[in-house]
C-alpha cells in the first residue's frame, strides 16, 4: 500500500475525531442558545477569546472522554516494522479489521503516536483537574482562617508557604517523585493529610450553615463523612472495601507531589483576597448578627471571592498540566508505557532532529490544552469584570 | 531599614535551614542510600555488601548527626580501617590525617565531597554556576526589553487590534513550557531532514546537510555564538516573557486611564512623549517587581534546557546529582537556589521601595 499523502491524513484524522465534533456542536448550540440562564459560564460565550479557549478546552475533553472511539490502535501494541514509521506509513500485514495506516507515524517502540496522543489527553485530564481542585480546598481551608483571623496563625502559615514556594519545584519533583520514595510511607503519610481537608471542608461547611437546624445538619454532614471517608479509603490508603476509589503507589506520588507544589500558591490568592473582603459591610453586618467565624468565612466570604478564583481554577488546571509534563520529560512517576504526554516528548527526544513527529505530536497537544485553558480563564476574567 | 534587612537575613536563614533540611532527610532515607552505594560502588552489591559500604563511609550514624556533621555543629566522623589508615569525613581533604580539622561543614565554609563528578562540591557549583550564569545573562537580555516592549504596546491602547493580538502572543507563550518550545525549535531549526535547514539548502543559502542552529550547546562552553546559544536562550526566554509581558500590560493600561496622563494629552503632548516620557516610568513599577520575583522560576527551564541541549551548567548539575542522589551535591545545589530565590526576593522589595516613594519600610 502507499502512504497516505497529508491531505489524506487530515481528512481521517478529522474523520476520527467525529465523536468530539458531535458532541462538540451540540455543547455549543445548547450553551449559545441558553446562555442567558447559564450565569458565567453563560456569558463566556459573549466574549471572542472565551469561546475559543472553551471549544479548545471542552476538545480535549470530549477526546478524553470518548478516546477508545478515536484511538486507532491499541496505544501499547507494537506494529511490526513501524519504528519511526512517518505520518501515515500503512501497516504491514495488518491484521484482520485493524485500522491500515499509522496517521501520526509510529515512535521508537513501534507504537501508534496518534493513538497514543489520543490517549495521553485521557491521562492528563484524569489527574490535572482533580489536583488542581485539592489544591484549591487546601488552598482555601488554610487561606481563609489566615486572612480573616491573622496574628500568630497567619505568621506560621505564611511562613510554611513560603518554606515550600521557595524550594525550586523541579528540586522537589526530583527528590518526592522517585520509587525509593514510594517505597516509604512518605507519600501515603502526606496524602493521608491531604486528602482529609477535603473531607473536613465539607463538614464545616455544612455544620457553619445548618448547625441551627440539627436535622439537616445531620443528614449533609452524614453523608459527607459517609461518602468522603469512602473515597478518603480508597485515595489515601488504597483500602477501598468495594473497589471503586483506586491509585496507583505511582499515580498517588505524583498526586501528592502536584499538590504539594500548587497548595501554597492558592494559600497566598485566598488570603489575599479573605484580607480585602473582611472589611467589607456585609462581613461587619453578619458579625453584628453573632455569625460563628466559620459561617462568616465561607458562607460570606468565600462566595464573594468566587470570581478571581474560579479563573486561577482555570489557569493551575493548565498549569499542573504544564506540571505533568514536566515530570513525564524527565521520566518521573510514571510507568515507562504510560502514553502521557511529557513522557512521550522524552521518548522522541532521542531522535528529534531526523524523526520530530514523535516528540512534535504530544508536545503540540499538550501547548494546545494549556493555550486553552488560559484563554478560557481569559475570557472568564474579562465577563467577570463587566459584573 | 537595617532592621527590616536583620529580619529578613534571619527569615532567610530558617528557611535555609528548614529546606536543606528536608532535603536531607528525603536523600537520606535508607532506600536513597542503597542506591547510592549501588552507584559508587556496583549495581549487583549484596545486601551485606551495600551496609559494609553505608558503614565504611560514615552514612551508619543516626540521621541528625550526620545533618549536624554536614552543618559543622558536630565533629566529623572518623574511622580507623583494618590496615591501620584514618578515614573521616574531614581527613578526605588534607593530606596529613592528623591536621585534619575536627569539624567540617558549611559553618567552616566547606561544602562536601560529590559523589558523582569526584570532586568537592565547591568546585562543581562554581564551575557550573558560572555557565548557567552566562545562559541567565543572555535570557534576561533578551526576556526582559522582549517583554516590556510587548506589554507596552498593548497596553498602551487598550482594546485595539495591536492589544489584542500582542496579548494573545503573551497568553500563548505562557502556555508554552520549556520542553514543548524546546521541541518545536529543535525540530524547526535544528534539524538537517525537516524544518527551515532543508528549505534554505535547496535554495543555496545553506550548504547540503546543515542545519541552520545547533541543537547542542556543549559547544558554548568554549564559545558563545549566535549559533549554538540562540535556541537554548530563546527556549527560556519565550516561556518567561509572557507573564512579565501581560504584567506590564495591565500596569500599562491602568497609568493610561490616570488623570496627568489625560492632563498630558489635553495640553497638546503628542502620544509618544506621553507614553514614553509621562506613562512608562509609573507603568514599570509592577514589572520590576514580578521580574526579580520570576528569576527563581526560570531555575525550572534552566533545568528543562541544559538536560534537553546538553549544556553543563547548574541545571544540568542538578538534574545529574538528583539522579545519581549525590547527596552533599544535592544540598549545596538546593541552598544555592533558596538563596537565589529569597535575595531576589529581597532585592524586588527594596526596589520596589526606591521606585515608589510613596511606599515605606515599616
Amino acid at each position: 500500500m502507499e502512504p497516505l499523502s497529508w491531505f489524506d491524513i487530515i481528512g481521517r484524522i478529522l474523520w476520527q475525531f467525529m465523536p468530539v465534533w458531535i458532541a462538540l456542536v451540540l455543547t455549543f448550540a445548547l450553551s449559545i442558545t441558553y446562555r442567558r440562564k447559564l450565569g458565567l459560564y453563560g456569558k463566556l460565550f459573549d466574549s471572542r477569546i472565551g469561546m475559543v479557549g472553551f471549544a479548545i478546552v471542552a476538545f480535549w475533553l470530549f477526546t478524553a472522554l470518548f478516546a477508545d472511539f478515536i484511538a486507532t490502535h491499541d496505544p501499547l501494541a507494537q506494529g511490526r516494522g513501524m519504528r519511526n514509521a512517518w505520518p501515515g506509513d500503512p501497516m504491514r500485514r495488518a491484521a484482520e479489521g485493524a485500522y491500515e495506516y499509522y496517521l501520526l507515524g509510529g515512535d521508537t517502540r513501534a507504537r501508534d503516536i496518534f493513538s497514543r496522543a489520543v490517549m495521553g489527553a485521557r491521562e492528563v485530564l484524569m489527574i490535572a483537574p482533580f489536583a488542581a481542585m485539592i489544591s484549591f480546598m487546601i488552598g482555601i481551608s488554610l487561606g481563609l482562617p489566615a486572612g480573616y483571623i491573622g496574628g500568630r496563625l497567619d505568621t506560621g502559615l505564611t511562613f510554611v508557604a513560603n518554606l515550600v514556594l521557595a524550594f525550586p519545584v523541579i528540586l522537589l519533583f526530583f527528590l518526592l517523585v522517585a520509587p525509593e520514595i514510594q517505597a516509604t510511607a512518605i507519600p501515603t503519610v502526606m496524602a493521608g493529610v491531604l486528602f482529609v481537608v477535603p473531607v473536613l471542608f465539607f463538614m464545616v461547611l455544612f455544620n457553619s450553615r445548618y448547625y441551627i437546624q440539627p436535622f439537616k445538619r445531620n443528614i449533609y454532614v452524614g453523608l459527607v463523612l459517609i461518602f468522603g471517608f469512602w473515597a478518603y479509603s480508597g485515595l489515601a490508603f488504597n483500602a477501598d472495601p468495594l473497589g471503586f476509589w483506586g491509585m496507583s503507589p505511582n499515580m498517588l506520588n505524583v498526586f501528592v507531589a502536584v499538590v504539594f507544589v500548587n497548595a501554597p500558591t492558592v494559600f497566598r490568592i485566598v488570603r489575599g483576597i479573605t484580607m480585602d473582603i473582611k472589611t467589607r459591610d456585609y462581613v461587619a453586618a453578619a458579625q453584628t448578627r453573632g455569625e460563628g467565624p466559620w459561617y462568616i468565612m465561607l458562607w460570606e466570604i468565600l462566595p464573594n471571592a468566587r470570581g478571581p478564583l474560579i479563573v486561577d481554577f482555570c489557569l493551575r488546571i493548565g498549569y499542573t498540566t504544564i506540571l505533568l509534563g514536566t515530570l513525564g520529560f524527565f521520566g518521573l512517576g510514571v510507568s515507562p508505557e504510560s502514553p502521557d504526554w511529557g513522557s512521550t516528548i522524552n521518548d522522541g527526544r532521542s531522535v528529534l532532529r531526523s524523526h520530530p513527529h514523535l516528540a512534535l505530536v504530544p508536545a503540540l497537544s499538550l501547548m494546545s490544552l494549556v493555550l486553552g485553558l488560559n484563554l478560557l480563564a481569559d475570557g472568564l476574567r474579562e465577563e467577570s469584570l463587566k459584573d | 531599614m537595617l532592621l527590616f534587612l536583620l529580619r529578613r537575613v534571619g527569615v532567610m536563614l530558617a528557611t535555609a535551614l528548614c529546606l536543606t533540611f528536608v532535603v536531607f532527610y528525603l536523600t537520606n532515607l535508607p532506600a536513597k542510600l542503597e542506591t547510592l552505594a549501588k552507584t559508587q560502588a556496583g549495581a549487583r552489591m549484596t545486601d551485606a555488601e551495600v551496609q559494609s559500604w553505608l558503614v565504611r563511609n560514615g552514612y551508619d550514624q543516626p540521621m541528625l548527626v550526620r545533618y549536624g556533621e554536614w552543618l559543622g555543629v558536630l565533629p566529623g566522623w572518623t574511622r580507623e580501617e583494618d590496615d591501620g589508615t584514618m578515614r573521616g569525613r574531614c581527613i578526605a581533604r588534607v593530606d596529613d590525617p592528623a591536621a585534619a580539622p575536627d569539624r567540617c561543614g558549611i559553618l567552616q565554609g566547606y561544602l562536601g565531597h560529590s559523589t558523582r563528578f569526584r570532586a568537592p562540591v565547591s568546585d562543581v557549583i562554581s564551575a557550573r554556576l558560572g555557565a548557567t550564569g552566562w545562559l541567565m545573562l543572555w535570557v534576561v537580555i533578551v526576556m526582559v526589553p522582549m517583554a516590556l516592549i510587548v506589554g507596552i504596546l498593548a497596553g498602551m491602547r487598550e482594546g485595539s487590534r495591536t492589544d489584542r493580538s500582542l496579548s494573545t502572543f503573551a497568553i500563548a507563550s505562557t502556555a508554552t513550557p520549556e520542553y514543548v518550545s524546546g521541541v518545536i525549535f529543535i525540530a524547526l531549526f535544528a534539524s538537517t531532514v525537516v524544518g527551515v535547514s532543508p528549505l534554505l539548502s535547496s535554495i543555496g543559502l545553506l550548504p547540503e546537510n546543515t542545519a541552520l542552529f545547533q541543537g547542542n550547546a556543549r559547544s558554548a562552553l568554549e564559545r558563545i555564538t549566535f549559533w549554538n546559544f540562540t535556541l537554548p536562550v530563546m527556549t527560556i526566554a519565550l516561556y518567561g516573557m509572557g507573564y512579565i509581558a501581560r504584567i506590564t500590560r495591565a500596569s500599562m493600561t491602568e497609568v493610561m486611564t490616570q488623570q496627568y496622563i489625560r492632563t498630558a494629552r489635553l495640553k497638546g503632548v503628542s502620544f509618544s512623549n506621553i507614553v514614553l516620557k509621562h506613562a512608562l516610568r509609573n507603568a514599570l513599577i509592577a514589572p520590576f517587581t514580578v521580574i526579580m520575583l520570576q528569576i527563581p522560576w526560570l531555575l525550572n527551564g534552566v533545568v528543562v534546557v541544559e538536560v534537553l541541549f546538553s549544556y553543563p551548567g547548574f541545571g544540568w548539575v542538578l538534574f545529574e546529582a538528583a539522579v545519581n542522589n549525590d547527596i552533599e551535591l544535592l544540598l549545596a545545589a538546593s541552598m544555592v537556589a533558596v538563596v537565589v530565590v529569597l535575595l531576589t526576593q529581597l532585592i524586588s522589595d527594596i526596589g520596589y521601595v526606591f521606585l515608589n516613594p510613596r511606599i515605606r519600610i515599616s
